[in-house]
């Protein structure tokens, strides 16, 4: 394959991964932006809205894309719930605790993937695409559901970014991120703001992975690589940063495809990890981060 | 009544503090000390105790939850037929999550903890690898199904053996006189970077060549990857054939990606089973497997001429026509390898028989009985088909098929023969001690 089309395909694929790695990394930002809680339990979140997808659209028959839709609905609210109730009823009692929070979210990691093992299973299970239709370009074929993962994934951004700035709820969240106690002295409730940011960033991550199952299945251990990445991208962007978030995604997305396409996965790999050395010496607040006051 | 010879006198009791104490000590050290009467009922007929090394979580769970039915119902077998030398089986079963460290651990497990007396059933060739060493220091015999080549390699120890499943090696030497005369001569080589992938990394291009056909490139991809289009462009324009062997829960997105990558106009695809265990070859996305071949150790669709023998093995460990769960159709087997450990417990069964096997201590009499195993002839305890083993490698050998994708099902369209997998011994495991 020439150049062009290779550097193509390869940009593509760097596309979807920063789409959908936005998208999990702005959920595990806003809860450490908002909450300061380093939530190590949000890929298996992220996995739990996979296996909620699978079991939605397999559950509703006819035309694929009723289960699809179906699952894009229902699967972020029960996973959302889920994280409310996890919520209180752990992360409540630690008082937010910095290290107490992390070791508590480790244990819900394992809680939560070995009951999917148990219950869901050790398979990896497709689920349909609401349409399979293929671009076909000159030099490859390409999967035009992946595009609309992209699109889809940019409008949810945008209204991320629209609730964050222009309504309420956004800004009660902002004013919290900014300064708890003052917040609470303004008579904001920082006790709900919190469940409340703790579900969004779960039912984001939900999201992501209901747009990316039609791609690749869902399996119970399907949680790491993103958390892992989501990580790499919320130091580099800089915890609490949206914009941030959003910048490292489509850096760290484009460069691993292109690196694992040129050069290889590994190497890709590498040079994140790299990165986020480089970053954490030189600039650890990250790239667009405000230093902790 | 009068107490004449003063029974009830508490006072005159000899009973002191320190004897009933040693009475007790003495009681108790009957009880839990090397016991006479347990040894001899543990003869007789405790059960025979075989730890089962199993891939409960990570990559291999699918691969280990059938692994334990098909186990499951091979005990019940051979249980129901009287057991082994009148003594019933047990599994001990440990999950090694998939990994060599766990896997070793669970090996000592199992010799010091559990005392097994063999370690059975291992299927991921670095788990494999990982966890020989601490059966040959604990010297207990390790049943492995496992495929790789890496038992008739002899580069483990004489306590590994490969008895109910041919190895890499002998699979590809089998195919590749059908590969080259029916798909094509310039081939693509894509398979999972780790050591059984390297086994078809290094035994394809030579049994290829023997046969005028050429590898002109090898794609190795990480046994974890979850996105596989980045490695399509690296296969060559010219390629006729795409050999292809991947492993582990991504499997699907690997054939769906590459379907969408080709289209219609795609290369002849021949790949191993292995690509779509545990999947269901009807899924969304993988229409364009459709007239491809594969490489199955055991048919995974019931074949027309299906033997009595295989038709039962399908009855006893639960699966339809289509290969899949009895009741449940989307609960697709791992029909090409897991009929390994059915037959692998038989001969188990027949070595332990004709070592007048009694417990631990007759281990390397173990040992050296299945190393003088020779064959084992198609019939219920060996569905598969006919077999011979070679005790100096410590290895199977037995035939093939290549089925082909035909209106959503697998049909085999060719079946090696025993020879065509043979190859010249690399090593023997005999002149090692025991």
């Amino acid at each position: 394959m020439h150049f062009g089309p290779h550097l193509l395909l390869a940009a593509l694929e760097g596309l979807v991964t920063s789409a959908v790695l936005a998208l999990t990394a702005l959920g595990l930002s806003l809860v450490f932006g908002v909450m300061r809680v380093v939530n190590v339990a949000h890929g298996e979140f992220f996995m739990l809205g996979a296996v909620l997808a699978w079991a939605l659209s397999t559950a509703i028959s006819g035309h694929p894309a009723l289960g699809f839709v179906a699952a894009l609905v229902i699967a972020p609210l029960i996973v959302g719930a889920v994280a409310l109730v996890a919520e209180r009823m752990v992360l409540r009692r630690l008082n937010y605790n910095p290290e107490a929070t992390i070791v508590a979210t480790i244990g819900m990691l394992y809680i939560i993937q070995q009951l999917a093992l148990t219950f869901y299973g050790p398979e990896a299970r497709p689920v349909e695409p609401p349409f399979s239709y293929r671009i076909l370009l000159p030099w490859f074929g390409y999967s035009g559901y992946k595009l609309s993962v992209v699109a889809a994934s940019a409008l949810l951004l945008v209204a991320t970014w629209l609730v964050l700035t222009r309504t309420k709820v956004g800004l009660l969240m902002r004013a919290t991120q900014y300064d708890s106690e003052t917040a609470q002295a303004f008579g904001i409730p920082v006790d709900r703001v919190y469940g409340g940011v703790f579900a969004l960033g779960a039912m984001l991550a939900a999201i992501a992975a209901v747009l990316i199952v039609p791609i690749s299945q869902a399996h119970y251990l399907m949680g790491q690589d993103p958390l892992l990445l989501s990580f790499i991208v919320v130091i580099i962007g800089g915890l609490g940063s949206l914009r941030g978030t959003l910048v490292a995604a489509v850096l760290i997305g484009l460069s691993d495809g292109i690196i694992s396409m040129f050069f290889s996965p590994t190497l890709a790999k590498i040079i994140a990890t790299l990165v986020v050395a480089m970053v954490l010496v030189f600039r650890p607040q990250g790239l667009f981060g405000t230093a902790s006051r | 009544m009068s107490d004449k010879n003063g029974f009830f006198d508490l006072s005159k009791t000899t009973l002191s503090r320190r004897t009933a104490l040693k009475g007790l000590a003495a009681g108790a050290g009957l009880a839990v000390a090397p016991g006479f009467v347990r040894y001899s009922q543990a003869q007789s007929s405790a059960p025979v105790k075989i730890g089962f090394q199993s891939h409960r979580t990570g990559i291999g769970a699918a691969y280990g939850r059938w692994y334990e039915k098909t186990s499951a119902a091979a005990v019940k077998a051979i249980n129901d037929a009287g057991g082994i030398n009148g003594r019933q089986v047990e599994l001990v079963i440990e999950d090694d999550g998939t990994d060599p460290a766990r896997g070793a651990e669970v090996v000592g497990k199992f010799a010091t903890q559990h005392k097994t007396d063999i370690v059975f059933g291992t299927l991921f060739s670095h788990v494999v690898i990982g966890s020989a060493p601490a059966a040959g220091e604990n010297k207990i015999p390790y049943f492995v199904v496992s495929e790789g080549h890496h038992v008739a390699s002899t580069k483990l120890n004489r306590y590994v053996f490969q008895p109910g499943i041919t190895d890499v090696k002998s699979q590809i030497q089998s195919m590749a006189p059908w590969i080259a005369a029916n798909a094509g001569k310039k081939v693509t080589q894509i398979f999972p970077d780790f050591a059984f992938g390297y086994d078809h990394r290094d035994y394809l291009p030579p049994a290829l060549k023997a046969q005028g056909a050429d590898v002109i490139a090898q794609i190795a991809i990480p046994p974890t990857e979850s996105s596989f289009t980045k490695y399509f462009p690296q296969i060559p324009a010219e390629t006729e054939v795409i050999y292809h062997v991947m492993v582990g829960p991504a499997v699907l997105t690997f054939v769906k990606e590459l379907g969408e990558f080709y289209g219609s106009s795609r290369p002849q695809l021949f790949g191993f089973m292995d690509s779509l265990e545990a999947t269901d070859i009807n899924s969304p996305g993988l229409e364009f497997l459709d007239g491809s071949h594969f490489w199955e150790g055991s048919p995974r669709y019931a074949q027309a001429d299906d033997s009595p023998a295989q038709k039962a093995y399908r009855a006893a460990v639960g699966i339809d026509d289509n290969g899949a769960a009895v009741g449940d159709a989307k609960d697709v087997s791992t029909a090409s390898h897991m009929f390994g450990c059915w037959e692998t417990l038989y001969v188990v069964k027949k070595a332990m028989e004709d070592a007048g096997y009694k417990g631990p201590e007759d281990r390397a009499k173990l040992v050296e009985a299945t190393e003088a195993l020779k064959e084992f002839a198609e019939g219920p305890e060996h569905p598969q088909g006919p077999k011979t083993f070679n005790g100096k490698i410590h290895q199977c050998f037995g035939i093939q098929n290549i089925s082909k994708v035909e209106g959503g099902k697998l049909k085999v369209v060719h079946k090696t023969k025993i020879e065509d997998g043979l190859y010249e011994a690399e090593g023997d495991y005999t002149t090692q001690a025991l």
